[in-house]
């Protein structure tokens, strides 16, 4: 299944579903990951949830990583799913391509997955991210935790999409930011889920 | 070559137009078209020019016709029933052959419907978008990238022909980030005068009009046939479209904007399948680009439509086909966007030589024409 994965990231096509409440920092960590394939050359979309569904709970954002043009930019069946939140989980994990991988915030989502065909992660990024006073940036954490768990950019690329993402009233964050990936891709996966999987 | 940015479909149509000259934009707020004018609110000060949020999109578009009349480039947006009640204001605009760029970021109707990605305005925008005998230019973007392009033509164009443009995209194109980059700006005062704008004789000429008033039939006429003549031209010379894998396709489809993004994805599918099937996209949805759709008819055995609305831009593409060629439709209303999925199997009923006209609640019950 890693190895799908792999290949999938080596291929250069990556569909990425990022889902969670609004004001978790959904739209910033998808902006992340489509500038990071920018700058990498490759063809990318980011497409958010606007509208009536918005509204319900859950916020989500579709980010298409490609070295070909990109049709549809709403991802409706992705390689990754990165939720945020347990309504977020529930309703798109089963959407999630045999051979993807789940990458969840266990500070907010108590849950395994139980399909056998994909791969699962999980990252305290809520609680990391408040003991090392970056609250409000479990967002970037888990980009951190994504990158470590596909490959699908560098440490250096993602620096410097932080640095083209981060608002010029907020350039004081870059460095909060940059810390946050860090800890995210350093993190070591526990296996509390994977005697499930 | 600039630099490679990722930006908002809307903020890219609005930063573009910027850079073709535009200093003057007039509107009314609607979703999904706000972060346009947010961001002409913030940055066309900073360019010396003039954003103003009118009191209704009625007097937006007055304002539209009155900065036009002088001579600058100006620009309006909205959705679908902005336009609407803009559209009074775009046939004086037509009456009196004025330029200026109107953005239609449509949404779901009728009504005031949802805000949710669609293509129902597609004959308001190429039939009637005010009443009388008379057009405007309309460009289909499907990329952010064109997003932007497509703002400096659409003035192009409107100056050139003295009539309004307008870019008919949705909120899949206005809200989504792609890479873009931006044209080279234009000093607005570089752009060609227009001597039939009413800038103040200063005694030196006779006095221009600009009027759509002409009470004698005979007068009107005149008038109109004058810009019907235009109107050819324009058809012959004008029309765009993209051709994508059409030389060897059996079946080609017909889609815009971000309609012709899913089928772009369906028609990666069909061919990882062996299928033979292509896409004409039209850019220009007025002038439509016969010329294009005729060019397939010798190729092609089969004409697919895919639009976000229960059937429009399919007219013109059944008044283009020649040889009797059938003409299929698929398509979601609403706000709806299909599959790459559903158009899949659309495209293998088309091949299959199905004559059809699928909509989602009648899948069962597919109706020939």
């Amino acid at each position: 299944m890693t190895e799908q994965l792999t290949q999938a990231s080596q291929a250069q096509n990556l569909h990425v579903l990022l889902a969670g409440f609004g004001g978790q920092g959904i739209l910033f960590a998808g902006k992340l990951v489509a500038y990071a394939g920018l700058l990498d050359g490759r063809q990318v979309s980011w497409m958010p949830s606007y509208g009536p569904e918005m509204r319900g709970g859950t916020a989500n954002c579709s980010v298409c990583l490609s070295s070909d043009l990109i049709g549809s930019p709403i991802v409706t069946e992705p390689d990754v799913l990165v939720a945020l939140n347990k309504p977020s989980y529930d309703n798109f994990v089963g959407k999630v391509k045999p051979g993807g991988l789940v990458l969840v915030d266990k500070t907010m989502i108590d849950a395994c997955t139980l399909r056998n065909d994909i791969r699962f992660e999980s990252i305290e990024a809520t609680r990391l991210a408040e003991e090392n006073e970056l609250q409000g940036l479990a967002n970037v954490v888990i980009v951190g935790k994504l990158l470590q768990a596909t490959g699908f950019s560098t440490i250096p690329q993602l620096e410097i999409a932080i640095e083209k993402s981060v608002s010029e009233k907020q350039l004081w964050l870059v460095d909060h930011n940059k810390r946050a990936l860090a800890l995210g891709f350093e993190h070591v996966s526990g296996d509390d889920c994977k005697q499930e999987s | 070559m600039g630099e490679k940015i990722l930006m908002k479909g809307n903020e890219a149509l609005a930063e573009a137009a910027i850079r073709a000259g535009c200093r003057h934009f007039f509107g009314y707020p609607i979703t999904p078209q706000s972060e346009l004018a947010a961001y002409m609110a913030k940055y066309l000060p900073k360019a010396g020019g003039v954003y103003l949020q009118a009191e209704s999109e009625v007097a937006a578009i007055n304002m539209v016709y009155g900065a036009s009349a002088a001579g600058v480039r100006v620009m309006t947006s909205s959705s679908s029933p902005g336009i609407s009640l803009k559209g009074e204001g775009i046939s004086y605009m037509i009456g009196a052959d004025l330029p200026g760029l109107i953005v239609n970021i449509n949404r779901g109707g009728p009504g005031l419907g949802s805000i949710q990605p669609s293509q129902a305005d597609y004959w308001m925008a190429t039939r009637a978008t005010g009443h009388g005998d008379g057009q405007i230019i309309v460009l289909a973007p499907s990329t952010v990238q064109e997003m932007a392009d497509y703002a400096r033509l659409a003035f192009e164009l409107g100056d050139r022909y003295r009539m309004p443009a307008m870019i008919l995209a949705d909120g899949l194109l206005g809200q989504m980030m792609e890479p873009v980059e931006l044209p080279e700006p234009i000093d607005p005062k570089s752009l060609p005068a227009k001597d039939w704008a009413v800038t103040g004789t200063q005694g030196k000429r006779k006095n221009n009009k600009v009027n759509s008033l002409r009470l004698a039939a005979q007068d009107l006429e005149d008038a109109v046939l004058e810009r019907y003549a235009r109107y050819q031209t324009i058809k012959e010379t004008e029309q765009l479209a993209q051709l994508e894998l059409v030389d060897d396709a059996e079946v080609v489809v017909v889609a815009y904007g971000a309609a012709s993004r899913i089928v772009r994805s369906a028609i990666m599918l069909a061919r990882e399948e062996g299928i033979k099937v292509g896409m004409i996209r039209p850019i220009t949805l007025w002038p439509f680009p016969t010329q294009a759709i005729q060019a397939a008819c010798k190729t092609a055995k089969a004409f697919l439509t895919v639009e976000l609305n229960t059937g429009q831009m399919v007219d013109d593409v059944r008044l283009a086909v020649t040889q009797g060629l059938p003409v299929s439709f698929f398509g979601h209303s609403g706000g709806v966007v299909p599959t790459p999925t559903e158009v899949l199997v659309a495209i293998k009923k088309a091949l299959a030589g199905e004559l059809f006209h699928i909509l989602p609640f009648r899948s069962k019950l597919e109706a020939g024409d």
